[in-house]
């Protein structure tokens, strides 16, 4: 594997790992959030907005580095991370229906990336 | 007449709650879906300087869509678990490679199509799921 794929790869894994936790931080600041436009400033959806951002510097400088067929497909790395983050931070339950959607939403994100990468 | 045994069932505030997450977060993709074929318009002539990026209408209402995006999830997420809501974002997939096929003529790809179709059914049984 050449270095400069290796060193995409790592972006991109970076930018879904830290795209997750901005996934993470909405969901903390959305309970916060009431009928004022004011209660959306809060420290939790701050911190999210800013790692949303931050995700999408390390998906563009990760994205650059061609080889899109393989670094495409693992954007949806961030569903698994959102998925174990939510169970951990959330406590929120997986019955099969869950997994079942989540596995065709997974496969289908990796074929679309296959196919941008074409 | 004694009342019929069957007593329907009160209509549940979660459950009202968690649709009308899952209807935002609906709007979303199209959105964001919107944002994005925008904001590709927008970086077509796109040029590092004050006036051209202030009459850059494209990218302008690209990134405005998006932030209007972030609030309708963040409402959205405060009503529904984000394990169930997350998924559903792919569907901006969906719209995306629809609008690039019909606004931008891209051709049609047999993989994107197979993507597509596949997040669907996903998204379907997703949407499902948790409804007793």
């Amino acid at each position: 594997m050449s270095p400069v794929l290796l060193r995409s790869m790592l972006l991109v894994f970076t930018a879904s790992v830290v795209g997750s936790f901005g996934a993470v931080f909405l969901k903390f600041g959305s309970a916060n959030v009431g009928k004022s436009v004011l209660s959306f400033v809060n420290r939790n959806l701050i911190v999210g907005v800013a790692l949303y951002l931050g995700s999408s510097v390390f998906y563009g400088l990760g994205l650059k580095g061609g080889e899109v067929s393989v670094l495409y497909p693992m954007v949806s790395l961030g569903y698994i991370w959102t998925m174990v983050w939510s169970r951990i931070f959330f406590k929120e339950t997986f019955n099969m229906q869950k997994l079942v959607g989540l596995g065709l939403v997974l496969l289908g994100v990796v074929f679309v990336g296959i196919g941008s990468g074409g | 007449m004694s009342s019929p045994a069957v007593v329907p069932i009160p209509q549940d505030d979660t459950t009202a709650r968690r649709r009308r997450s899952i209807l935002l977060v609906f709007c979303c993709t199209v959105l964001g879906a919107a944002a994005q074929i925008l904001m590709k318009v927008g970086m077509e002539h796109f040029t590092l300087s004050v006036p051209a990026l202030l009459t850059n209408l494209p990218l302008i209402g690209g990134y405005a869509l998006y932030g209007i995006n972030t609030l309708l999830l963040v409402v959205a997420l405060r009503d529904a678990e984000l394990s169930m809501l997350y998924p559903i974002i792919a569907l901006t997939y969906v719209w995306v490679t629809l609008l690039s096929y019909t606004l931008l003529h891209e051709t049609p790809n047999v993989y994107k199509n197979i993507g597509i179709g596949t997040i669907v059914v996903g998204v379907a049984v997703l949407g499902r799921g948790g409804r007793r």
